[in-house]
């Protein structure tokens, strides 16, 4: 099994003025899930995409391994699935198209199986021809899944996965989360306690507002 | 404080000595300036004139010069010197471009002609006022110092493309520019030895003169931010 | 293979939105027939209208190359491309939309332009085609790259052509010139210099461009 690594040391950011965490640590190795909480405006969200190599921190430094290789952030975007409200798909295509111009820019192959299994697990099949604009909200949290999946990344980074979803898809959500969490890391980042649960660790984010 | 002293001691003799010194036929006393063919009394712009040019040209340098050292380190500091130095640079285009302007009318008989120079310095206007036109548009700090930090980089690589490509396409006006057939070279040199002395000496003193006001300016800018930092 | 990729997406995009080209036709429309309209019947000289024809080109030019990463960011996608390429990728891909966008777009100004204008002649076609390539790639860079920019910044659309135009302003002028002269000679000569110029400004700015796209597309 190939093996994944990631190493926050002492990561801050300040937004102009405003402190938004301050020297957190975090790592995961391998595989397993692991949660991070905070109240609303602790950064969550920023923490991930620093983690994710989107946005870079004030301080502090964030290390990506892959079979004890640092992996450049050049590549680092193969690695990676990421599920979050603000990941936003192209609403003039279909959801096929969608996923066909993200894996064609990717420059990676899926097999149409892949394809067709992963759009039939989150129960989107029989719409998968139809224009995302017509998607209803939690249709598109479903086709994110799928955005975030067909690439088998190593790692994936899952913010508020269960919001817009009804009670099967959340089902989907965990069932899918433990299945990835065997060979790849979950990190998921939320505040509902049900997604909490299924956590090894959670990193707790400080307040620092006034 | 003994330096500013001797700014003070140095513009002002400058500023009286350039204006008073007559300019006569065959300069014979140490203070008068010979004349030079065509320029006449207007020759004396160049002690005012050309320094604001060249603080001009300073001042895009030296703003360059922070935006890549703010791109290196990203260190908000960077940004403020590269904004401080940008700042000045506008107010000494503009008053190089007013100075020359109406210069121009009494020497060239138009306030503006598309000579090579005056090309430029509008250019220049131009990209400083990009500068701070980007800048009022971006909220976040961090992204205004990054944009306007590249957005000085690009502007800086096609300033060379400037001075191939004017020369070219428009006929010099300036003293001293390759057409010039009236005066020959001005800075090499109808002027003469007292002439020159006064020329580098305004030069030294307005460029120390823009060093001491980029330091209060970006000192005073760094004071502005810890104190706004304070009270949040 | 991937710019290639992320070039079809918007391509696709824009066929099905049409968010830059049914703008940038009816300026192109617009532009021009202002000018008409303020010539009348008068005649004008022609190195004017060598000039003019790039003057309707610039004002084209930043009414639709700022979509490439404008669109992007009003539709919030710009994080999703950050997720699935690198930044010289994205960089590239939208290069080539602007790039494919300008040749078209001022090739059907040229068509227009020559059919309009009965002044404007160039009677050293080939100098003028060498001139035209080189300064289209030049206008495509510089445009792709303070689209980048303004994309990130409020008042995009007044933005844009404050921007563009200092950067643009050797290139234009350049342009200008060899235009006169392919007007005017039918010789190559004099003219070296120019489209050596040309050249190096399209060097130095796709370097230029790669340099620092990457601290304008990271946050």
């Amino acid at each position: 099994m190939s093996s994944f690594e990631l190493q926050a040391e002492n990561v801050s950011k300040v937004f102009g003025r405003r402190l938004i965490f301050k020297d957190v640590n975090f790592s995961c190795k391998n595989n397993g899930i692991y949660g991070i909480s905070g109240p609303n405006g602790s950064g969550k969200s920023t923490f991930l995409k620093i983690i994710t190599g989107i946005i870079s921190p004030t301080k502090g430094k964030v290390i990506h391994y892959f079979d004890g290789k640092i992996i450049e952030s050049e590549d680092l975007h193969n690695y990676i699935g990421f599920v979050a409200p603000y990941v936003i798909l192209y609403d003039e295509f279909t959801a096929v198209e969608n996923i066909h111009f993200f894996s064609k820019i990717r420059g990676i192959n899926f097999t149409q199986e892949k394809l067709d299994f992963l759009f039939q697990h989150f129960g989107i099949f029989d719409r998968k021809n139809d224009l995302v604009k017509g998607y209803s909200s939690g249709m598109k949290q479903r086709l994110k899944f799928i955005f975030a999946l067909i690439h088998s990344p190593k790692i994936l980074f899952f913010d508020e996965p269960t919001s817009n979803l009804d009670n099967s898809g959340k089902e989907k959500v965990y069932q899918t989360v433990k299945e990835e969490s065997q060979n790849n890391i979950v990190i998921i980042a939320s505040n509902e306690d049900s997604d909490l649960a299924i956590c090894s660790s959670v990193l707790e984010l400080q307040d620092y507002k006034i | 404080m003994i330096w500013k002293i001797v700014l003070f001691l140095l513009i002002a003799f400058v500023s009286i000595a350039g204006i008073t010194f007559p300019i006569v036929a065959k300069p014979e006393h140490w203070y008068e300036f010979p004349l030079i063919m065509g320029l006449g009394e207007n020759a004396k712009i160049i002690f005012f004139h050309v320094p604001t040019a060249w603080l001009t040209v300073i001042a895009f340098l030296m703003s360059t010069v922070y935006s890549i050292k703010y791109l290196r380190n990203k260190d908000l500091v960077d940004d403020i010197k590269a904004h401080s130095a940008a700042q000045l640079g506008m107010v000494f285009c503009i008053l190089a471009t007013i100075t020359g302007a109406v210069w121009a009318k009494f020497a060239w008989g138009s306030y503006w002609s598309w000579d090579p120079r005056q090309t430029s310095i509008f250019a220049l206007l131009l990209i400083y006022g990009a500068l701070f036109a980007l800048r009022s548009a971006v909220e976040v700090e961090e992204k205004r110092a990054a944009l306007s930090a590249v957005y000085s980089i690009i502007a800086f690589v096609t300033v060379p493309f400037f001075i191939f490509i004017m020369p070219r396409i428009m006929r010099g006006l300036h003293p001293g520019s390759a057409d010039d057939t009236n005066a020959g070279t001005v800075v090499n040199f109808k002027m003469n030895g007292n002439m020159q002395l006064i020329f580098f000496l305004s030069l030294i003193g307005f460029t120390i003169l823009y060093y001491w006001m980029w330091y209060v300016g970006y000192k005073s800018m760094l004071y502005k931010e810890k104190l706004n930092k304070q009270y949040h | 293979m991937s710019s290639y990729a992320l070039f079809k997406k918007d391509l696709a995009s824009e066929l099905r939105t049409r968010y830059a080209i049914n703008s940038l036709v009816m300026f192109i429309v617009v532009t021009i027939s202002v000018i008409l309209f303020s010539i009348g019947n008068e005649k004008i000289s022609d190195f004017l209208s060598g000039g003019l024809f790039w003057v309707v080109i610039f004002f084209s030019a930043m009414s639709g190359l700022s979509r490439a990463f404008v669109s992007e960011e009003e539709r919030g996608t710009t994080l999703t491309l950050q997720l699935i390429a690198s930044p010289t990728t994205i960089f590239s891909g939208k290069l080539l939309f602007n790039l494919i966008l300008v040749f078209a777009m001022n090739i059907v100004i040229a068509l227009l332009y020559s059919a309009l204008f009965e002044a404007f002649v160039i009677k050293n076609l080939s100098l003028f085609l060498y001139a035209f390539i080189l300064g289209n790639i030049g206008i495509a860079i510089a445009s792709t790259l303070i689209a980048s920019i303004i994309a990130k910044a409020s008042s995009k659309g007044t933005l844009y052509p404050v921007l563009s135009f200092p950067i643009l302003l050797p290139l234009m002028l350049t342009l200008i010139d060899l235009t006169k002269q392919a007007m005017d000679t039918t010789t190559f000569s004099s003219s070296y210099v120019e489209l050596a110029i040309l050249g190096c400004y399209d060097v130095v700015m796709i370097a230029v461009s790669f340099m620092l796209f990457d601290f304008i597309w990271k946050d």
